[in-house]
């Protein structure tokens, strides 16, 4: 499908997104105004520590938001040119799977155990395409073609147990997959894979992008899947997109002394480090956020001003910005410094 | 036997452990056995860390469970101080229990849920050193600081607690009866990444206070290299390589050694290498290969590989691979 009417290929735009969790005791502001667009064929990685809004962010993006307690409260998602926020429950099910897919972190769960595999391919498969059994079946055997499975046919009539996890998870990215959506949000794809696995894993999904030009949303803990898959990073911390931009940006001039310091805190496989700059304290609890800057309190940096007001976003490079107080024309992402972290040998 | 000449504090020398494969319920016949652990050797220097790596059900786990005398090996020795750890019983064996210590992977579950940290914390020195309440409560509250914990909070739960303060308080446990080795079995692989550096940093400041050994366990190359001193490489129940972890890192031999480098996530866009991209998956421990155990997935297989054992060589000074490429 090449109608591309719109100037752009932009097939996702995400524009001050706030979902909250209305609970009795307070409200979690899960997802806090985070602005994002997305093009055809590309890849966003989103990456934070847990408890920063990612996976409600990717459920927001599918209206899967837990309810009655989780909300949309306010934003727009425009997804191939409309905004699904306005649409009806029964207009959604034609969004999700068709235009809009999802590949979870566990294929142990996500797949069901009671089901054969192509049954659970079938399912997925009858929703794009109404026909008879012996063509949907062909269909389930290209699917599992496409996502390398060796032996398809033979396969198709397998319970989950009987698959390795690297297979399962083929599987599962093969069910995302059936109804040929746009996009694809990928919620820590790998974390349950063995490394070898991982890397078959991550260079099939290439493989399909580069085929389909399908645009990928990975969400992840780890900056070496950003590395290793990325086009654009988007940074997230306590609910908000604090930096984002370009991967070779993000990784050579981080700007965000969070950015900064995560890339700093992970240790490199390449080069042996005396002493990992660690952050001291944890991530702000998202019922209870602190006024300005919500990284203020860990930062090194930190001024009377981070603390007052939230701190207004600093472009420091075509579609590279930042938000962060200390950044102008003179400081730009200067890495943080070595020091030694107080943490542990007090006594 | 004289005790060994080596400045080894634990020595491993042709471990084996076969899990039995059995069939039927009554008469229970043997069909086979997985080699979770076949024949390794290594050993572990005061005050040092050797990093065990490899995928899941390579027998990381199986040797860290000998090493604790948590299971029995089939064959082979396990030597303390130049004392094999097999023969301890009684007083002997609470003595060793103490002398090694562990922390595991997840701390939700290992700790748990109905004690107070002063008691998780002191259990090491209940059960094995007779000691006064007033000793170990002073013991507990210095061990708390020393793991950058509030002393006032041994009386909480653990529910009160993140998961990096989590993961110190196990930490703080593992070294309150002054051990000499601690398995570290993935410490960090549960934890936030901003919190993981802290622990990391943690348990090599105490590494330094305390002179204590780690045998750590981790799938992370990078957290190993951060961490160890020397690295074995483990597939398929054996080591396929030895080295001080530089020397591994900047020059690893092995093609199952370079897959897992080329596997592992680059630090930047720009240090993707992917020298070695291997095919397929682990193959069973049941029924493990002939010959060397990794020449179905190896990508420099020749025809002796599927026939002949290599044989370890050691091809400098303190490296050691089992590859007929060498």
């Amino acid at each position: 499908m090449t109608a591309v009417q719109t100037a752009t290929d932009t097939i996702l735009e995400v524009s001050n997104l706030k979902t909250y969790i209305f609970t009795r005791a307070a409200t979690v502001k899960a997802v806090d105004g985070i602005s994002f667009n997305l093009k055809k064929g590309e890849t966003l990685g989103i990456v934070g520590e847990s408890g920063c809004g990612k996976t409600m962010t990717a459920l927001s993006l599918l209206r899967l938001v837990p309810r009655p307690a989780g909300r949309i409260v306010e934003g727009e998602i425009v997804l191939n040119g409309e905004d699904i926020l306005q649409k009806s429950e029964d207009e959604m099910r034609d969004v999700r799977g068709r235009q809009i897919s999802m590949i979870l972190q566990d294929p142990q769960t996500s797949l069901n155990p009671v089901f054969t595999i192509g049954n659970q391919l079938r399912e997925a498969l009858g929703i794009a395409h109404k026909e008879n059994k012996s063509s949907m079946l062909s269909r389930a055997v290209d699917a599992l073609r496409k996502v390398n499975v060796a032996a398809p046919e033979r396969r198709l009539d397998d319970y989950p147990h009987q698959m390795s996890g690297g297979m399962k998870q083929r599987v599962v990215g093969a069910i995302a997959m059936s109804c040929e959506p746009g996009v694809i949000i990928a919620d820590e794809p790998t974390t349950a894979l063995d490394v070898t696995i991982q890397l078959q894993y991550l260079r099939l999904l290439k493989e399909i992008q580069a085929e389909t030009g399908l645009a990928i949303i990975f969400i992840t803990h780890d900056f070496g899947v950003v590395a290793r898959m990325c086009d654009r990073v988007a940074v997230m911390y306590a609910g908000r997109i604090i930096e984002q931009g370009e991967v070779r940006d993000i990784f050579s001039r981080p700007a965000h002394p969070y950015t900064q310091a995560l890339i700093n805190s992970v240790p490199k496989l390449e080069q042996s480090v005396d002493r990992l700059y660690s952050i001291d304290g944890q991530p702000p609890l998202l019922s209870n956020l602190p006024e300005g800057c919500r990284f203020a309190p860990r930062c090194p940096y930190a001024s009377d001003q981070c603390y007052e007001e939230y701190p207004s976003s600093y472009q420091l490079a075509d579609g590279h910005h930042a938000d962060c107080w200390a950044l102008d024309a003179d400081w730009q992402g200067t890495p943080i410094e070595e020091f030694v972290p107080p943490t542990g040998t007090a006594g | 036997m004289a005790v060994a000449t080596t400045d080894a504090l634990l020595e491993v020398r042709n471990l084996k452990k076969y899990f039995p494969v059995t069939k039927g319920l009554i008469l229970m016949k043997t069909i086979g056995y997985v080699q979770a652990v076949d024949g390794i050797s290594f050993s572990i220097k005061q005050g040092e860390t050797v990093g065990l790596v490899g995928e899941s059900g390579c027998g990381k786990t199986t040797t860290s469970k000998l090493l604790l005398r948590l299971e029995n090996p089939t064959e082979g020795d396990i030597l303390l101080e130049g004392r094999d750890i097999n023969t301890f019983s009684g007083a002997e064996l609470q003595d060793y229990r103490t002398t090694v210590q562990a922390v595991f992977q997840d701390p939700w579950s290992s700790l748990s849920p109905r004690m107070r940290v002063r008691d998780i914390v002191s259990e090491p020195l209940v059960v094995n050193r007779n000691v006064t309440t007033q000793e170990k409560n002073e013991r507990v509250a210095e061990v708390l600081q020393q793991v950058g914990l509030h002393s006032q909070q041994a009386t909480n739960y653990p529910h009160e607690f993140s998961g990096g303060q989590r993961q110190r308080i196990a930490v703080a446990s593992a070294l309150v009866s002054y051990p000499k080795l601690i398995v570290l079995d993935e410490p960090v692989s549960a934890l936030d990444v901003s919190i993981r550096a802290q622990v990391m940093n943690l348990l090599k400041d105490l590494q330094e206070q305390y002179n204590v050994s780690y045998l750590l366990i981790a799938h992370n190359l990078a957290t190993v290299r951060y961490m160890a001193h020397e690295t074995a490489v483990m597939y398929l129940g054996q080591i396929v390589e030895y080295a001080e972890t530089e020397e591994l890192y900047n020059n690893a031999l092995h093609p199952y050694t370079r897959a897992l480098f080329s596997a592992a996530l680059p630090s930047h866009p720009d240090l993707i290498r992917e020298d070695i991209v291997l095919q397929g998956e682990v193959p069973s421990p049941i029924n493990p290969p002939t010959g060397c155990r990794f020449h179905p997935r190896c990508p420099f297989a020749m025809p002796q590989c599927s026939e002949e054992v290599p044989v370890e060589k050691e091809v400098s000074p303190g490296h050691r691979v089992s590859c007929h490429l060498y």
